[in-house]
């Protein structure tokens, strides 16, 4: 019998740790001398406050939806692919090539190559250490880190040798073409005499975030692959023993894994730059860390915790415009989300399942 | 290139090698152990900023030192709770440190002395000077041996002989001690430390300090001897090239040592030449920077040997009731 109720699981054990990152977060900002109930609600009505708030968060959390959701696939097959960072940098790059090579009609068969590409070229970047661990069993934490800095390497000499026009000192490509820019949501919802979401960068990749979601439960809920996928994660001789093939499982897993984190290219990339910079990425392959740990690797709980980590992303550039908190806090809260529900798991889950064993004792 | 400009080339090795080595050997403690460790870089950001900022302030490096380890230590008491008292994920761990050390950084860099999340220019008694060896100036003029013994043995900081003693000393203590033995058998089989009525926490938990004092040097010698101050994220990658040169070696002293002059080498490299020009074929200087990484793939994937790490690594340990 389970030591405690599937909701507790679920529900209680994330927001006592999310409680405990907030509270030494407010602690963080008290010991900088500034107050944590105005920086809150500073961040509140930057970005809630707004449409143009809106647009930034949701921007954000599209990022960081791809990335959560590639993270989370993985770890349900006990993979841990720390690796989101340069398959979403390598991402860009295939998206920055398809968008720049091919002149696109229009910008839904635009959406459809970059699509591809980004997920092709984020896919062959975690192939290469699924396939040494599944192979070899060389650890894929620590070859995925390899190619996040490989990956780094890559764009940079792809940016400035190679993609930079001519003259510009800029490492960085052209501008893409007119035909290849997607529809941010001022162009979607704006109407006549009422202009919503100026200037801000959410786009149309946002239904495709909710839909990768949508599609991420359906394989691992519904499917046999997704069943395979648990099953290997739970237990790797079990599934041995079931007749599932540990090459096999590694490598989907780390394949689609790695393909989602690629997607998140046409979103930044795509969507909001409209063309490739060195830094595309912005860290968003680690978020998506803590994004796929706060959600429990459930894609429900990916699409929120990454409207979360959205939210604290655009309020916390709204503390650095407006007080004396650097963006960094961002950072540390972050790492504390991190380490509360991820690597602190137990702290909270040991003493609540006391209790509810003392709970259950009680009633019978 | 001619004769000085390999010294300097291998001067500048030694230099960039020495954070590499100390982080490395970090490493080595903690991962024999059992316990890995992927935030060596959190731990050497934190104590190159604490270093860097009470030397700042004190004007003593010698006590900047010592806030480096302590800052080091804190972040490695952190790791150890989480990854030996609670058994959580010593991975998911590891991350959250050096993030925790990149944010928290800059936001007390900017509290303390709000230029831009970088500490004052360390200058005088705040820094670790140079130290000549006897006899250095005198023998400057003897070909070959001569400027090999003046620019590139001697004119170091004292932190740069200390990372050369302790790889000696690692080996010492790893092979030829029992806590030593004791270490080893941790990281492969922390059952049978138990069954023989050893501490596993402990064992572990003082792996895992010795960690970060080694660490907190590391990143000391980058804030206070190899440059003068602290700068945002200024160790630039160094905690995974320690943790590259760490699977390199196989978890070995000497070879750890070995490894991390290799990367220093690479570095010090690219660091003199933009892109390098072999006879028609250039070599961006993008290639040097990746090149440790590649070469760590390359071995991870057992093309040279095999890089099998101690066996009980990662796992937390559940004792037996």
């Amino acid at each position: 019998m389970d030591k405690m109720p599937g909701w507790a699981d679920a529900v209680l054990v994330p927001l006592i740790s999310l409680v405990l990152a907030a509270i030494l977060s407010a602690l963080v900002i008290l010991g900088i001398g500034e107050d944590p109930i105005a920086a809150v609600k500073l961040m509140v009505s930057g970005a809630l406050g707004s449409t143009y708030g809106w647009g930034y968060t949701l921007y954000y959390a599209t990022n960081f939806m791809f990335t959560g959701l590639g993270f989370a696939v993985a770890f349900r097959a006990a993979m841990f692919n720390i690796g989101g960072e340069g398959q979403a940098m390598l991402g860009g790059l295939g998206v920055a090539i398809v968008c720049l090579v091919i002149p696109w009609p229009h910008w839904t068969l635009a959406l459809l190559g970059a699509m591809a590409a980004g997920m092709l070229f984020g896919a062959l970047w975690a192939a290469i250490p699924a396939y040494l661990q599944a192979k070899h069993g060389s650890h894929i934490v620590i070859t995925t880190i390899m190619f996040n800095l490989i990956g780094a390497a890559v764009l940079n000499y792809m940016l400035v040798n190679v993609m930079r026009p001519k003259g510009s000192m800029d490492p960085a490509t052209r501008r893409f073409d007119e035909t290849t820019n997607l529809p941010t949501f001022q162009d979607m919802f704006s109407t006549a005499d009422a202009v919503v979401f100026r200037g801000a960068p959410a786009n149309v990749t946002f239904f495709i975030a909710i839909l990768a979601c949508v599609l991420v439960w359906l394989l691992i809920w519904r499917t046999r692959l997704g069943y395979e996928i648990r099953a290997f994660g739970h237990s790797e001789t079990g599934a041995l023993y079931a007749g599932i093939s540990p090459f096999k499982i590694i490598m989907i897993a780390m394949l689609i894994s790695g393909g989602l984190s690629g997607l998140m290219a046409i979103n930044n990339v795509m969507g909001e730059a409209e063309r490739l910079v060195l830094n595309a990425t912005e860290g968003a392959g680690f978020i998506g860390i803590a994004v796929a740990l706060m959600g429990r690797n459930h894609p429900f709980g990916v699409f929120v915790a990454a409207i979360l980590f959205g939210f604290l992303y655009q309020g916390g550039a709204e503390l650095a415009l407006w007080t004396n908190i650097p963006r960094e806090l961002i950072v540390v809260i972050q790492a504390l989300v991190i380490l509360f529900t991820g690597a602190l798991d137990n702290m909270v889950r040991m003493p609540l399942e006391r209790i509810f064993l003392r709970l259950r004792k009680g009633a019978s | 290139m001619d004769f000085l400009t390999l010294i300097q080339i291998l001067d500048s090795t030694v230099r960039l090698a020495t954070p590499l080595l100390l982080a490395c050997l970090a490493g080595l403690y903690s991962e024999r152990a059992g316990i890995f460790d992927i935030g060596l870089e959190g731990k050497m950001l934190a104590a190159a900023f604490f270093s860097a900022a009470i030397a700042a302030l004190t004007g003593n490096v010698w006590l900047g030192l010592l806030a480096g380890i302590v800052a080091s230590m804190v972040l490695s008491g952190l790791h150890g709770l989480a990854s030996i008292t609670f058994r959580g994920n010593q991975l998911i761990s590891g991350v959250a440190i050096n993030f925790l050390a990149s944010g928290m950084t800059v936001l007390i860099a900017q509290d303390w002395f709000r230029q831009g999340g970088r500490t004052p220019s360390l200058s005088g008694g705040a820094r670790f000077s140079p130290i000549t060896l006897p006899f250095a100036e005198a023998v400057e003029d003897v070909p070959v041996l001569g400027p090999i013994y003046s620019e590139l043995i001697s004119g170091h900081s004292i932190l740069v002989y200390l990372a050369a003693a302790s790889v000696p000393l690692t080996w010492w203590v790893l092979y030829r001690t029992r806590f030593g033995l004791r270490l080893r058998a941790v990281g492969e089989a922390p059952e049978a430390v138990d069954t023989a009525g050893v501490s596993v926490v402990g064992l572990r938990f003082a792996a895992v300090a010795i960690c970060g004092v080694l660490c907190g040097i590391a990143g000391a010698y980058l804030s206070t001897a190899l440059q003068a101050g602290f700068v945002k994220e200024m160790t630039a990658g160094r905690g995974f090239i320690a943790l590259a040169a760490l699977i390199f070696a196989k978890w070995r002293p000497w070879h750890a040592m070995w490894a991390c002059l290799l990367f220093g080498f690479l570095q010090a490299v690219a660091l003199r030449y933009q892109n390098i020009d072999l006879g028609g074929l250039v070599i961006p200087v993008q290639v040097m920077d990746a090149l440790p990484y590649i070469l760590t793939v390359v071995i991870l994937a057992g093309f040279v040997g095999k890089a099998i790490p101690p066996r009980a690594g990662g796992e937390p340990y559940i004792k037996e009731r």
